[in-house]
């Protein structure tokens, strides 16, 4: 084989490989669970699409789910609670992160591998294990409303678990390192000396944080952003642990379809109109991560 | 100290208190003789002991150890793939849609990949008569996932490495392939170990995807502490925590401390070169 | 026959034409230099002889064999590149064997090659260190002799000595070229620094939007530019617009605005053409009377090329001094003369009226 043959082969292979692999483990199931979201369920499992019988093919699509999805008042307000605290979540994250990583950002070189690497490090330990710790923490008999009283502060345990306060903290908890990562990353690279010529031609330091710096950081804003909002939308083990039943999200909702009511048309169903839901921000993150990777290779 | 100093001095020390507050807290817990948390029963180790005689926890661990293990293995070497393949052409068909397929695993949401993948699974099983739920199938759903942190980081590294190294070595007579396994290989391994950690560290860790794709007989450690947790306080979880607490502490400062030195060493020599010209 | 032909060599970028038809020939033992500015075309086309870039058309034919279809590593063909490229996880002496190993020497072979190589560039002592354990100079050798070792027909240099500062990169030029002309080989390099190009090359090729405008040697290229590019291009030139007014076939007049030109030789033009003069700076002569006729070169001369003028910038550089002459028609002409003695009569201040004159045979008149 010539050697420029061997070179398209290799080059197909390199990247056919990966490429496979994803088409065949995550776009079809895609296209599975919207077919199986429009079939019904049987008692044990769920009735294809396509039938086959005397010779004679019935697809039998049933828009059904769709329907009580749309028209169910539980389903709609879920679907808007969950986008609502996945919005709060990262904008807290946002507020508590940037500071930070400007502060680690700031700080002297040697310093900062210790700084980022006592960030990361509750990152390695496992998240379930933390979330169950503020369990501990916030319970009407846990350690916080046990130094309350111990301290006289309060008269009665306050009432912090299994509340929309228990499930942003624990979700902003988890995430934080993922807004923290990205801000970092852009303002690390920001040139200081374009700080030194904004404040020699006149403006005040929150003039030229707020002018240079945050403009000069926004790739790191949306990349942490989206890597905040978009898995809080359809977070489950956060609210199952530390949430309640004011705080019922998609993830819940769906797990519940799946694993109580054994109804996989009707958990399909909720997975696509979810999918649907954070597809626009879903595409501003890859176009955002595109252009990353075009400017990091130029 | 001024005072700008100061307060980001004490902002950090708030956030790191919130990061640590809930590990310390675990630790100090695992410790405590009594089971409840409302009461301090004095220091014991009794939990510990009591770790041992755990069948459920234990198999679940070597479970989740092993499928961690093969996870950390597949994702790397289809995160390379991958990470190569973007970084070597940059038009190919298809493209927008292999970026996109690669990146999204990080922010999908896992109920999502779970539910999908499995009930693709489940519908080739019923045309197929395999895979089984278990093993095989939590296997193939973390490495869906790892793949996606695994090209992320072999992706950013090999964006560091200078294209002319490579040319460099095609013009001294390697063919591409060679010039793979002896130039951009050996400067892209440290990369590679960390998307390996990382990896394994997820694949270690994750309760949502193990959920949807395990069978009767593949329970994972997560989903045995998940399920101990839902039902409130467990000394079992908490030792659990602590010890994890303290080998991921361990691997983590000794990692950190052993690259700090290489790269003061590093440092030094090219300071020395310099000036001695 | 050349060594190294370049026939019509096209490289296109979409609507872009980065190499447009060059074509030369470059003789065995040679050291060519392409010079031009960032964009003219010199590193797409010295890729092109390396194989990293395929040309949209022509040859490039090496020892009489046709070497366009060959990839990089099958060329007879070393480059060492302008970042150095040193292999960073291999110590020096892996990145000098580096080559060798892959040609599938035997071990003291190549053990024998690679300490002949690290004699030649004087770092013995340093062959286990690795790269970033070494200067930029130190690299540079190394990078050196890597792309020697395997005795390669042909040496490609991209820009070698663009990372060294101004006191090494002297000392390096001519080191350099002492290394290639006793190993013999033959090299072509690419810079956009005039001063390597004159000092290290045997012959020059200007380039200028994917074109080769001026191939000559140094001394060609600066006394005999044969275009205003060119004449611009290297070096500080004075440039007079002017119509030829007396077109004899030893001598030509040109007429323009600051003067009359007297050129001593003759010019492939016709009466009445558009031409540029064209004087360098130190060919002038600057003085504060006007010149006398006993100074001329010729008696037809004398009225011809002299203008008065005012000096309004001085730029004094130690060995020589650069005045800036502000004429009548706006034109401001530079003169350079050298600071042969140390304190040589009245110095000339900023305000002074002055003339400048030259001769004749200093003139080259550019058509194009």
């Amino acid at each position: 084989m010539s050697a420029t043959a061997l070179a398209r082969w290799g080059s197909r292979t390199l990247i056919g490989v990966p490429m496979l692999f994803l088409i065949a483990f995550f776009l079809l199931p895609f296209l599975v669970v919207f077919k199986i979201s429009v079939s019904e369920m049987d008692t044990v499992f769920f009735r294809d699409v396509l039938a086959w019988a005397d010779g004679l093919v019935t697809i039998k699509i049933n828009f059904a789910n769709y329907f009580s999805l749309a028209q169910d008042g539980l389903y709609l307000g879920t679907y808007i609670r969950s986008l609502g605290y996945a919005a709060m979540t990262a904008l807290i994250c946002l507020l508590i992160a940037y500071p930070f990583a400007y502060c680690i950002a700031r700080s002297p070189a040697d310093k900062r591998p210790a700084l980022l690497m006592m960030v990361m490090l509750p990152f390695w330990t496992s998240f379930l294990l933390r979330i169950y710790a503020w369990k501990i923490l916030l319970a009407d008999s846990g350690v916080f409303n046990q130094l309350l009283l111990v301290l006289g502060v309060i008269a009665e345990p306050i009432k912090m678990m299994n509340t929309p306060f228990s499930l942003i903290l624990g979700m902003v908890y988890c995430y934080i390192p993922f807004m923290i990562l990205p801000l970092y990353a852009t303002l690390v690279k920001m040139d200081l000396s374009l700080l030194e010529a904004a404040l020699d031609l006149g403006a005040t330091p929150a003039q030229a944080f707020w002018r240079i710096t945050v403009p000069l950081s926004k790739s790191g804003i949306i990349a942490g952003s989206m890597l905040v909002f978009i898995p809080c939308v359809g977070e489950f083990v956060i609210p199952e642990l530390l949430g309640g039943p004011q705080t019922l999200m998609i993830g819940r909702v769906l797990w519940d379809e799946f694993f109580g009511n054994n109804d996989w048309p009707m958990a399909a169903a909720v997975a696509v109109v979810m999918v649907l839901l954070i597809i626009v921000p879903l595409a501003l993150f890859n176009k955002h991560q595109a252009e990353a990777n075009a400017k990091a290779a130029a | 100290m001024k005072s700008k100093q100061l307060r980001a001095v004490v902002w950090m020390g708030i956030v790191f208190v919130f990061l640590y507050l809930p590990i310390v807290t675990l630790v100090v817990l695992s410790f405590n003789a009594s089971p409840m948390v409302t009461s301090w029963g004095g220091w014991s180790l009794k939990w510990y002991s009591a770790l041992a005689d755990d069948e459920e926890m234990i198999s679940g661990f070597r479970l989740s150890l092993s499928i961690a293990t093969l996870t950390a293995f597949s994702s790397v070497f289809l995160g390379t793939l991958a990470a190569l393949s973007l970084h070597r052409f940059k038009r190919f068909r298809a493209r927008t849609l292999f970026v996109g397929m690669v990146n999204a695993p990080l922010v999908m949401p896992e109920v999502i990949i779970g539910l999908s993948l499995l009930l693709m699974l489940v519908s080739v099983q019923r045309l197929f008569g395999f895979p089984e739920r278990g093993f095989s199938t939590i296997w193939l759903g973390h490495t869906l996932l790892g793949m996606a942190y695994a090209t992320v980081v072999v992706l950013s590294r090999l964006q560091e490495v200078s294209p002319s190294l490579e040319e460099a070595a095609q013009d001294l007579g390697c063919r591409p392939l060679q010039v793979f396994f002896l130039v951009t290989l050996p400067l892209i391994v440290q990369a590679i170990g960390s998307a390996w950690l990382l990896t394994f560290t997820l694949s270690l860790d994750d309760v949502v995807l193990s959920a949807f794709l395990s069978g009767p007989g593949s329970t994972t450690m997560p989903i045995t502490i998940f399920s101990r947790a839902r039902l409130g306080v467990s000394p079992s979880v908490n030792t659990v925590a602590a010890i994890t607490v303290a080998v991921v502490s361990v691997a983590v400062v000794s990692a950190s401390i052993f690259m700090a030195r290489a790269q003061r060493r590093r440092d030094q020599e090219m300071a020395a070169a310099y000036r001695l010209g | 026959m050349a060594f190294l032909q370049i026939r019509h060599i096209v490289k296109q970028f979409d609507e872009v034409f980065a190499v447009d038809d060059v074509s030369l020939d470059i003789a065995q033992g040679e050291i060519f230099a392409l010079l031009g500015s960032s964009g003219c075309g010199k590193s797409t086309l010295l890729r092109m002889l390396a194989g990293f870039e395929t040309p949209t058309s022509g040859q490039i034919v090496l020892g009489g064999q046709d070497i366009v279809g060959l990839a990089p590593y099958d060329r007879p063909i070393n480059m060492m590149f302008q970042s150095y490229a040193l292999f960073p996880h291999l110590n020096v002496w892996d990145n000098i064997a580096f080559g060798l190993r892959r040609d599938g020497m035997s071990k003291p072979d190549i053990a024998q090659r690679v300490d002949e190589m690290l004699e030649m560039v004087q770092l013995k002592p340093y062959a286990k260190r690795k790269p970033h354990q070494l200067s930029g100079g130190q690299q540079q050798r190394v990078a050196l002799a890597r792309s020697l070792a395997k005795r390669p027909r042909l040496l490609l240099l991209d820009e070698p000595l663009g990372a060294l500062d101004a006191k090494l990169r002297q000392r390096t030029q001519l080191e350099l070229v002492h290394i290639i002309q006793r190993v013999g080989v033959t090299c072509v390099m690419v810079t956009h620094d005039q001063e390597e190009a004159m000092t290290m090359a045997t012959r020059i090729g200007v380039m200028s939007e994917g074109k080769i405008l001026q191939i000559g040697r140094p001394e060609e290229i600066y006394e005999t530019p044969n275009c205003r590019f060119v004449a611009d291009f290297i070096g500080t030139v004075n440039l007079f617009k002017g119509q030829v007014s007396v077109d004899e076939p030893d001598h030509v007049v040109i007429d323009s605005p600051e003067c009359r030109h007297y050129v001593s030789h003759g010019i492939t033009g016709t009466l009445g053409m558009e031409v540029d003069v064209a004087v360098r700076p130190e060919k002038m002569g600057l003085q504060a009377a006007a010149p006398l006729a006993s100074e001329r070169e010729s008696a037809a001369e004398v009225g011809h090329n002299q203008v008065q003028g005012e000096i309004t910038d001085i730029a004094y550089l130690g060995s020589l001094t650069t005045y800036h002459v502000r004429l009548a028609s706006g034109l401001v002409l530079k003169v350079t003369q050298t600071n042969a003695a140390r304190h040589a009569g009245v110095p000339l201040v900023s305000g002074d009226a002055v003339w400048v004159w030259w001769d004749g045979t200093d003139i080259v008149v550019l058509t194009r």
